[in-house]
């Protein structure tokens, strides 16, 4: 098979993987070096596909047979898919030739599951040496391992590669067993603490002066929302115990997505996606504006409204707290003002110094008005208590209703 | 009245500024054009003698190297007002006040500036154009910014690709790294070179295969992939069928009758694996 057969088949392969960003590895360049790369800061999007996905790594599996047999996923044993392997030195050049096109930043490079963990774990730093050693390539490297693999495999995929991952998948024992039965959750989670401490470790001796130590810098996991039954507080559930005790970078949400070979044991559907959006901005909230789990989602609401940001959602249920006034909130109340970010919260303090904030200001800095309205003070705005306490307040932020056959193509 | 032009050069805009403010000439008082030639630099060093007279904030010099690349041709007037609002009006903590008309004018320029920056370190696309004795590669790119940031811009190219061969042509300036040497030209019309590259077409077996046709979000990729770039990206003449096809390559999907589970393997590895130890969970 030439090259361009199997890159569509490996690449077709890795799409349904969403967690590859490029940011954060230690800053270098190819200054001092002999071959091409730099990394460090926030990575590039190099291109967007319709699917809205932006193309920053090349993003590839080495091979796409594999033992397992995932049920939402294409590469699995029992699907009819044509086989294929990229040999170490396609996957190299592949990707050299693409670096310095500037069309990626760098590879994400994963695996079906041959023969077992170990071996295949093998076949992957492989190509990571090689980029590395013979090449000198100093672009990201985001490595997949397996958790099965020998801890020594893990650590030296950490050294060639800027981020490693294990797909999570979903969040729980009960349905991996049934849609992934090969995977382990107490296993992975096992795996990712090992390679916490090693992350750790490499942190601590470039801390202390130890320049050159070329380490992973993070990890990351992937979860597919809408594959079983789990809740969005299942979900984030989840998240809290990945970020907290495994200190991961990103959590990522990757809506089940219809795939040319399905499952009996899963049957097809339309991919979630504005339900992976909103798991998206709660976890962002989380993260960034101080929101606790079970402020986002009290037991009595396991899942998030599809209709509104979880922001918006939790103010209108926190009603009491509102309204603030622009001049006098502290920074923690503002940042939980529907339609308020954390650079405009930051830039209104600045600004109440000098001056006595008003609309127009709130307009200048492009906040959406009819979304603060309702929960802010300003100079020469006091929001109605009526407004605040009517059943009603949230059908001011539903979109209007369309007619649906008219709009569907509204996107476009 | 007095008429000055800076063409698009921030050094001589700062020039012509510190002596207006020097001489105390209000802004209504000064026409600003753009139509000169590139950067005098011996012109400067004139004006460097008396400087620094007058402090203004570190802010503001930031937000004006930046704004000086916009190709909006009120910015130089614009950069002068706030310049004189905070040396002479008083206000000196304008550069702060981020919902002034004004400042908030200068910020979204600043803006779209570092967001072409951005793009141009996104969106250019080298072409492969051969290969020195000692196998060093010539690569080539166009690019088309809307705003002059071919100078801001080149630093990052020079980084990743230090030992590489290669220019960027546009309309507003060309940077050149060759032998490790950077150097810049005055912009050019049209791409000098089209000879396309073959590894284009590899490149677009990769944008057809990893896009998901089960997840379509145009507005998504028009906000971060606006079009006015699609015309030097080779995967962009892609986008239309790929979006066309989507809707049929779904209902197949949906369609397609499930496939039954193959029974498990024998497989020494998954053998083992069903009889590993079980690990209690948050070990
Ligand atoms: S291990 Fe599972 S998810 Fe990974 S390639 Fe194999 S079947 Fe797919």
């Amino acid at each position: 098979m030439d090259l361009a057969n199997k890159l569509a088949i490996l690449a077709d392969a890795a799409k349904y993987d969403a967690s590859c960003a490029s940011s954060g590895a230690n800053k270098r360049d190819s200054r001092d070096g002999k071959g091409v790369g730099s990394a460090g800061g926030s990575g590039i999007c190099h291109s967007y596909t319709p699917d809205g996905r932006c193309i920053s790594l090349l993003k590839i599996l080495l091979t796409n047979r594999c033992i397992y047999d995932c049920h939402y996923c294409i590469n699995r044993r029992s699907s009819n898919v044509r086989r294929t392997a990229f040999t170490a030195e396609e996957a190299v050049t592949l990707t050299l030739d693409f670096y310095k096109r500037n069309y990626i930043e760098g590879l994400f490079l994963s695996s079906g599951i041959v023969r077992s963990a170990d071996h295949t774990m093998e076949q992957v730093v492989q190509v990571a040496r090689t980029l590395r050693e013979q090449h000198d390539f100093r672009g990201y490297i985001h490595l997949k391992t397996i958790p099965e693999a020998s801890p020594e495999l893990i650590e030296q995929a950490a050294r060639y590669a800027d981020r490693i991952s294990i797909n999570l998948e979903l969040p729980t024992q009960t349905s991996l067993d049934r849609l992934a039965p090969e995977k382990n959750l107490a296993r992975t989670q096992q795996a990712m603490g090992r390679i916490k401490l090693k992350l750790d470790e490499a942190h601590d001796r470039r801390k202390n002066g130890d320049r050159k130590l070329r380490h992973a810098t993070g990890q990351s996991t992937q979860v597919i929302v809408g594959a079983d039954d789990s809740t969005d507080a299942d979900f984030l559930a989840r998240s809290d115990v990945l970020y907290g005790t495994y200190r991961m970078r990103r959590v990522y949400y990757s809506a089940f997505s219809p795939i040319p070979e399905p499952s009996v044991v899963l049957p097809v559907k339309a991919a979630p996606l504005v339900r992976e959006h909103r798991l998206y901005q709660a976890d962002w909230l989380m993260r960034n504006y101080g929101f606790r789990t079970s402020e986002i989602l009290p037991p009595e609401t396991p899942n998030l409204d599809l209709r509104i940001d979880p922001k918006l959602a939790w103010a209108l249920r926190n009603r009491q707290d509102f309204p603030l006034d622009v001049q006098t909130a502290t920074r923690e109340q503002l940042v939980r003002v529907p339609g308020l970010g954390l650079r405009n919260v930051d830039r209104l303090i600045t600004i109440r110094r000098h001056t006595r904030v008003r609309l127009e200001d709130l307009a200048r800095l492009r906040v959406s008005l009819p979304k603060v309205r309702p929960f802010l003070i300003t100079a020469d705005h006091h929001p109605a208590r009526y407004i605040l306490e009517s059943d009603r307040l949230i059908d001011r932020f539903l979109p209007k209703p369309v007619q649906l056959d008219l709009f569907d193509d509204a996107d476009r | 009245m007095r008429t000055v032009d800076p063409g698009d050069c921030f050094e001589t805009w700062r020039a012509a500024a510190r002596r207006l403010l020097q001489e105390a000439v209000p802004p209504a008082e000064v026409i600003w054009e753009g139509n000169a030639l590139p950067c005098l630099f011996e012109e400067l060093a004139a004006y460097k003698v008396n400087a620094d007279k007058l402090v203004v904030p570190a802010a503001f010099m930031d937000l004006a190297k930046s704004v000086a690349c916009h190709a909006d041709p009120d910015r130089w007037a614009l950069l002068y007002r706030i310049l004189w609002r905070i040396a002479r009006g008083g206000e000196r903590s304008l550069i702060e006040i981020s919902s002034d008309p004004e400042i908030a004018k200068a910020r979204r320029m600043e803006k779209g500036v570092r967001r072409e920056i951005h793009k141009m370190h996104a969106f250019v696309r080298f072409r492969k154009v051969g290969e020195d004795d000692e196998g060093r590669e010539r690569f080539v790119a166009w690019f088309e910014p809307d705003h002059f940031i071919v100078e801001a811009g080149t630093p990052f190219f020079v980084k990743r690709f230090a030992n590489m061969d290669w220019s960027i042509f546009t309309p507003k300036g060309c940077a050149h790294w060759i032998g490790s040497v950077l150097k810049f030209s005055p912009g050019c019309a049209a791409d000098p070179c089209e000879d396309p590259d073959q590894m284009e077409d590899i490149w677009r077996v990769y944008y057809r295969s990893i896009f998901n046709p089960a997840r379509l979000k145009l507005k998504m990729m028009q906000t971060e992939m606006p079009k006015r770039y699609w015309k030097n990206l080779p995967e962009a003449d892609l986008i239309d069928s790929l979006i066309t096809e989507s809707r049929e390559r779904v209902d197949g999907m949906l369609a397609e009758t499930p496939r039954a589970v193959r029974p498990i393997l024998k497989n020494a590895y998954l053998e083992k694996l069903r009889n590993l130890p079980e690990v209690a969970e948050g070990e």
